[in-house]
């Protein structure tokens, strides 16, 4: 290019690279004042945490679930609401979960009734079944096997009863991820994509789409390797030995792993994030081969409600799922669910000789 | 006033129900902007279709190599022409929030100012990773949304090979169980990591979480790379008054049950008054006239359960700090890895102590960088080259503490064994 006829650059703005904010200015003045000085909390009713302080303050929590996804309206909405109740000030929680902190007792009723009148549902603390941990699925993500938010409102208008009281065994963490990464996260119970045939490969594409040593680079069991399809640099995968996870489509769209029948829906149960009693522990896969039926899932949802309604039934108190499995065995889990024990869900992954019993301690 | 909606007849099926619909919320948005008529059209295609239609591409602002999700549409007519195409564009900022998510309606108030006059009026509390997102804008528009949300003091969050976003519990705000100050942590690290948040050149990405307590609500041991999670090292503290309360509202079959049975090492034990030993290490309390609890603290693994259930009763020491856990990730590309206990106590009381968290935070990312293949995570890289060999590069002496167990199987060569009981006989001679 001709430096001399160049169009001046055009001035752009710098970032501030300011990275994490300061919370001090958004806490509830109550919060600021005794910051790291607090004695002890209980719950005066579901969906309401009360703090107390060593100075003796006061604060009472109000829980809320939203849709994550949440429209500009309804923000303003939330936010009328935190004025005229909480101070200007709110926060959410980890699952999505919207909090609205009063200094007094008496505008605890008040500020439910409201929350109620524009479909808020009060909930979510203590043992009940909190608001699903979930991902982007259609609306936004590159690679889903299904919908997230779409997943998440069926299932949480069928445990809705279950988010507003607190009559579980213990707390109920679920998560939802749209493939196999699951983003959604370790849970109580988690709804996960399983893909069942590996990918559909279009190579006309590949060679322009793909850095194909990065993809081959990403099988867990290196079943992908270079070839020639139709004259062009392709990518072909030995079919015998994957076992369609889904790992080398983000880095190579044109590996279609997404079925809209092959690619169904597991069930995952007790992941515990906390440390309380037993260590953490990961969660592992109890049904699969569900139907990604759009748009209420109704069979992921009736395996999800029994699992629920089994433990609730059955477990003692602060058993979380993975305590409660601890006690009863998976024999009496699989019984008591219906649940198929099928050969799959026996663990052949590395580090897998962990997961058998080297022993006779057997429930009959 | 928008165009006209499209049919949807399966979304239409999510705004039945007791819980709030996402649905109603994009509907109330399309009466006023094309952008979401359409965004809606290719949402109901994928829900016919079962198949997704976004792809990635390359979107950012200026000055950042990362924190924009760029989504470009693939449902295409004959033509090439998008199907949708005022929605043929829908990028996602990640936005890193505030310590706890706190926010006063002000800013709140601003976010859907901005959003409304340049993105889709769509915002999510919060991604997984923890970050504000702001999700669907169009190319053209996603710096002017940037600079606005910047000028407010909130600043892009990672994607890609970087440091990513972190999230910390409420912690000292409202929580009587918080051993540190979260907020100050969190902030005093992933603020010495801009660079590496701001421009993606790591071999993969690395997470930090903050939880305040073994109770862990970050869920940081499964999810991210480097763990902080409070914890104290003298004797859970006791009320009385407290005790008796709960008791008397609980009796004896609760306690029995639900608590001492329940503790993972036995060392929660009720005894007469009368029977309880007296020794450095014991915390008590009376529950009754006739009886109260005895914790020796010396077999206490801080798992937080009896402090759950007795909460103010039972609290945490006050000789407080973290430990600090390393290698957490999910299941690509070995399989799941909790994280592992690299250092088991740091005190994080003075901005020394902090410092000396964000030092081996910053050696840990160095070695990272460094070390590991790529698309490798910090987990799989410590087991692949053994956590000894991780030690030794962060200068920290093995500790047993680190271990569920000593080693099960001889396949290793110990003719530098001498030499080290000697480093550690040296060591205990100088204490």
């Amino acid at each position: 290019m001709n430096q001399a006829v160049a169009a001046a650059p055009v001035a752009k703005r710098k970032p501030k690279e300011t990275g994490v904010p300061d919370n001090k200015k958004y806490l509830h003045p109550l919060m600021a004042k005794n910051y790291g000085n607090w004695k002890y909390h209980d719950r005066p009713r579901p969906g309401v945490l009360h703090h107390v302080a060593h100075s003796g303050d006061e604060i009472w929590s109000v829980r809320a679930g939203t849709a994550r996804q949440m429209d500009i309206f309804t923000i303003r909405k939330l936010c009328d609401i935190a004025d005229k109740f909480a101070e200007g000030r709110v926060r959410f929680t980890i699952r999505s979960n919207i909090e609205f902190m009063v200094s007094d007792a008496k505008k605890v009723d008040p500020l439910i009734a409201e929350l109620g009148k524009h479909g808020f549902p009060v909930g979510g603390t203590g043992n009940s079944v909190t608001m699903i941990a979930h991902t982007q699925g259609w609306l936004h993500c590159d690679i889903p096997g299904t919908d997230a938010s779409g997943v998440v409102k069926a299932l949480m208008d069928e445990l809705h009863h279950e988010f507003i009281r607190e009559e579980m065994p213990n707390r109920v963490h679920l998560s939802t991820s749209c493939c196999e990464i699951n983003c959604g996260g370790q849970a109580d119970l988690a709804i996960i994509v399983q893909h069942t045939k590996p990918p559909v490969i279009n190579h006309d594409l590949v060679a322009n789409v793909c850095e194909r040593p990065t993809v081959v680079a990403r099988c867990t069991v290196a079943a992908i390797r270079p070839a020639m399809v139709n004259g062009k640099p392709s990518l072909e995968i030995d079919e015998s030995k994957c076992m369609c996870c889904g790992a080398c489509y983000p880095p190579c769209p044109p590996m279609q792993i997404n079925d809209p029948e092959n690619s169904k829906l597991a069930i995952w149960v007790g992941g515990k994030n906390s440390n309380a009693r037993g260590k953490p522990t990961f969660m592992k896969m109890v049904a699969s081969g569900l139907p990604n039926n759009a748009p209420r899932w109704p069979e992921v949802a009736e395996v999800v409600k029994n699992i629920l309604s089994v433990y609730k039934e059955d477990a003692r108190p602060w058993e979380r799922l993975a305590d409660w499995i601890d006690r009863i065995g998976w024999p009496r889990f699989f019984e008591k669910t219906g649940l198929p024990f099928t050969k799959y869900l026996i663990d052949d992954w590395r580090g897998s000789r962990a997961n058998l019993n080297s022993s006779t301690h057997i429930r009959f | 006033m928008a165009k006209k909606m499209h049919d949807t007849p399966n979304l239409d099926q999510l705004e039945d129900g007791p819980w709030p619909s996402f649905v109603t919320g994009l509907k109330d948005l399309a009466k006023d902007k094309d952008y979401v008529v359409d965004l809606l059209g290719q949402l109901e295609e994928s829900y016919k279709t079962k198949k997704g239609y976004w792809k990635g591409g390359t979107v950012g602002v200026f000055g950042y190599g990362g924190g924009v999700i760029p989504r470009f549409t693939e449902l295409k007519n004959a033509d090439g022409t998008p199907k949708f195409k005022d929605a043929a564009e829908f990028h996602t900022l990640r936005v890193m929030p505030p310590p706890g998510m706190h926010y006063d309606t002000d800013t709140l108030r601003k976010f859907c100012d901005i959003w409304e006059k340049h993105g889709s009026g769509l915002i999510a509390f919060h991604g997984q990773s923890g970050d504000i997102m702001f999700q669907g804008a169009t190319t053209e528009n996603v710096q002017k949304a940037f600079d606005e949300i910047n000028e407010m003091g909130f600043d892009l969050g990672g994607a890609g090979p970087a440091v990513r976003t972190s999230m910390s519990c409420v912690g000292a705000a409202r929580c009587e169980q918080s051993c540190y100050d979260e907020a100050q942590a969190h902030r005093a690290v992933l603020n010495t990591f801009l660079d590496d948040i701001h421009r993606p050149s790591l071999p993969y990405k690395f997470k930090f979480k903050f939880s305040g307590c073994p109770n862990d609500c970050m869920n940081s041991i499964q999810r991210s790379d480097m763990a902080v999670i409070g914890t104290w090292r003298d004797n859970i503290r006791t009320d009385e008054t407290l005790a008796k309360k709960w008791f008397a509202k609980h009796g004896m079959d609760e306690l029995v049950n639900d608590v001492v049975a329940r503790c993972p090492t036995k060392t929660f034990q009720l005894k007469e008054i009368k029977n309880i030993k007296k020794s450095d290490s014991i915390s008590s309390v009376a529950v009754s006239d006739t009886h109260a609890i005895e914790i020796d603290n010396r077999d206490c693994v801080r798992c937080m359960h009896c402090i759950n259930v007795m909460t103010g009763a039972l609290s945490p020491g006050k000789d407080k700090g973290a430990s600090i856990l390393v290698g957490g990730k999910s299941h690509l590309k070995i399989g799941g890895l909790l994280g592992t206990v690299i250092i088991p106590f740091m005190k994080l009381d003075t901005e020394d102590d902090v410092e000396k968290l964000v030092d081996f935070a910053q050696r840990t990312i160095d070695f990272f960088a460094e070390n590991a293949l790529e698309h490798e995570r910090t987990g799989e890289m410590i087991e692949r080259i053994g956590l000894s060999n991780f030690l030794e590069a962060m200068e920290i002496e093995a500790d047993p503490a680190m271990v569920n167990s000593p080693r099960m199987n001889p396949y290793v060569r110990t003719d530098g064994w001498e030499a080290e009981v000697a480093k550690i006989n040296a060591k205990k001679q100088a204490a």
